[in-house]
């Protein structure tokens, strides 16, 4: 009895399992075939890679990769450098208000930025950054969420480290950056994971913020290229679907663990 | 010595507050003060060369209120979260009890069942465009075996609502289910076993062990599963663009839409306003009712 139920486990959980990536493996199908076997699902049909080649020459995708990778970059230094500090802070300093201040913080949790697009919009175009990088990124680089994340990490490193370092001679800045920062790695790891993953996938606020393939990053390009629109069939659009999730989902494959663990410390994107 | 100390706590708060300074700045340029300027902007005309921009209270929220299109957003919105959310929930909970118990091929069930969570929804979107096209995408080729009809998925409005939930249904769960797994295997081995003893079903012990003892976390991904039914609208701009006739059309796509495609600002941000409001009663909700010894967020 609890052999067979342990099958009929297998076989529920596997077969979900497919029809969950069956989306993925349809386009890995359609992006290695010409569209009409594609499309005929002619089994016996040959790989090619044309659909990759249309697809590349079809809009600036280096440009595009570049404009992401310096994106996540950009969002990933604001942020660290900003929420180290402010974390730093609420964790072991103290000041008049901190806990108020520290309620005004977290009331952005509330505020998605994701919300607030037309003020948002007017606030990076009045400070000249319209179609720029670091406007499609500053708004992020301020994370509650991250400031939270930080204060806790840097909470829960004790005291006595602390001190010895002072005993040392360190001043404040020094037992910062070589105490609590070392010690909050795996929250950094984590956070940056997380942060990456979330702004390499961004979409609505990039695509208000930048106005040219000179700031575009890929979900903004990407669908700009599969616009019914441009007539683009459904093998082009699987290869440069794949193409631009590529990075990403290697890296998923690869260091599946961490991904999931940061997504677990984290709680949320 | 009293006036050293005092010195001393005086220098502190100065360096408490230079390093938020960085924090407080950004916030207040990208949080703060557009959300006042939202509140604001809410209560005033939209401009045009004839008539310039004048105070008019709660006008722009009554015209919301009167326009059959905002009703239908709101409709579709509700419809979308109602079903987006237990949905997404009850297959995220489903994945973590398969993914927790002992199946064959369990590293690739849960690899299959998180990688959704790794993609830009725009690229989602396009895979799912695969399965939606009329005629030629794998639902109709499937139903074609059967001798069923080409439907049109996303172009009539009784199914287009519906195949966008799928595709959110499909992205969140993965992401939902690490949570109820992470929190299924803080569970004690001994309940199972004094359960199994007691002779209790396997039914018994999920329903009656299991389920209370998941509640924090499913208070938390219901929270983050609320968030999501605000958030989650990049695959419109890819399979509907909200139509048809706004079958499909999503609160924060009709902002984007009010805002930048008929530059009408004061309506956007009278929604937006709403949905602030909405946000906050969800924060309220999670601060006076969530366990904090849970997941932190």
């Amino acid at each position: 009895m609890s052999r067979l139920s342990r099958h009929l486990d297998s076989f529920g959980a596997i077969l979900l399992a497919i029809v969950w990536i069956s989306p993925l493996l349809f386009a890995f199908w359609a992006a290695f075939h010409s569209t009409s076997d594609a499309v005929n699902f002619n089994l016996t049909s040959s790989l090619t890679l044309k659909n990759f080649q249309v697809a590349w020459d079809g809009a600036p995708w280096l440009r595009y990769f570049m404009n992401t990778f310096l994106l996540v970059t950009i969002v990933l230094i604001g942020q660290f450098i900003i929420t180290t500090l402010a974390g730093f802070a609420f964790a072991q300093v103290s000041f008049p208000g901190k806990d108020f201040i520290f309620i005004l913080v977290l009331l952005q949790l509330f505020i998605l930025p994701e919300v607030l697009i037309v003020e948002n919009y007017a606030m990076v175009s009045r400070l000249g950054l319209f179609d720029s990088l670091l406007g499609v990124g500053m708004p992020y680089m301020a994370s509650a969420f991250g400031i939270f994340l930080m204060r806790q990490a840097f909470k829960s490193i004790p005291i006595e480290l602390d001190e010895a370092a002072r005993i040392e001679g360190c001043g404040w800045f020094g037992v910062l950056l070589k105490v609590y920062v070392p010690l909050a790695k795996p929250t950094y790891l984590a956070y940056a994971l997380v942060s990456v993953s979330t702004h390499w996938n961004n979409f609505l606020w990039p695509l208000i913020v930048t106005n040219s393939d000179k700031t575009r990053p890929l979900t903004v390009g990407l669908s700009i290229f599969g616009a019914p629109e441009n007539g683009v069939d459904i093998s082009v659009i699987s290869a440069a679907t794949l193409m631009s999730v590529a990075p990403l989902l290697i890296a998923f494959l690869v260091f599946q663990r961490q991904f999931v663990q940061a997504f677990l410390r984290t709680g949320i994107k | 010595m009293n006036k050293h100390a005092s010195q001393e706590r005086r220098r502190r708060a100065i360096y408490g507050y230079l390093l938020l300074t960085p924090a407080a700045v950004l916030l207040s340029l990208f949080a703060f003060y557009p959300s006042v300027a939202t509140l604001w902007s809410s209560t005033f005309s939209r401009g045009t060369r004839r008539n310039p921009t004048e105070f008019v209270s709660g006008g722009n929220y009554s015209d919301l209120f009167n326009d059959p299109t905002f009703w239908l957003v709101v409709k579709n919105n509700l419809f979308y979260a109602g079903i987006t959310i237990p949905l997404s929930m009850f297959i995220a909970l489903s994945m973590a009890l398969w993914a927790n118990s002992k199946i064959s091929a369990k590293g690739f069930v849960r690899t299959a069942y998180f990688t959704p969570t790794v993609l830009p929804m725009i690229a989602a979107a396009n895979l799912w465009l695969f399965f939606y096209t009329p005629g030629l995408g794998v639902l109709d080729q499937i139903g074609a075996l059967f001798g069923l009809p080409s439907v049109n998925w996303l172009g009539q409005p009784e199914t287009a609502l519906w195949a966008i939930i799928i595709v959110t249904v499909w992205k969140e769960s993965g992401f939902f289910m690490i949570f109820y797994l992470a929190a299924l295997q803080t569970i004690p081995a001994d309940l199972k076993e004094a359960a199994d003893l007691e002779g209790a079903s396997r039914w018994t012990y999920t329903r009656r062990i299991v389920l209370p003892l998941l509640m924090p976390t499913t208070l938390f991904i219901g929270v983050n599963a609320m968030i999501n039914s605000v958030k989650l609208i990049d695959h419109l701009f890819i399979l509907t663009k909200g139509g048809p006739s706004d079958s499909t059309k999503l609160i924060l796509y009709y902002i984007w839409e009010m805002a930048f495609a008929y530059f009408d600002a004061p309506h956007a941000a009278a929604m937006t306003i709403m949905v602030l409001l909405v946000l906050g009663i969800i924060a309220a909700v999670q601060f006076f009712y969530m366990d904090k010894r849970t997941h932190y967020q």
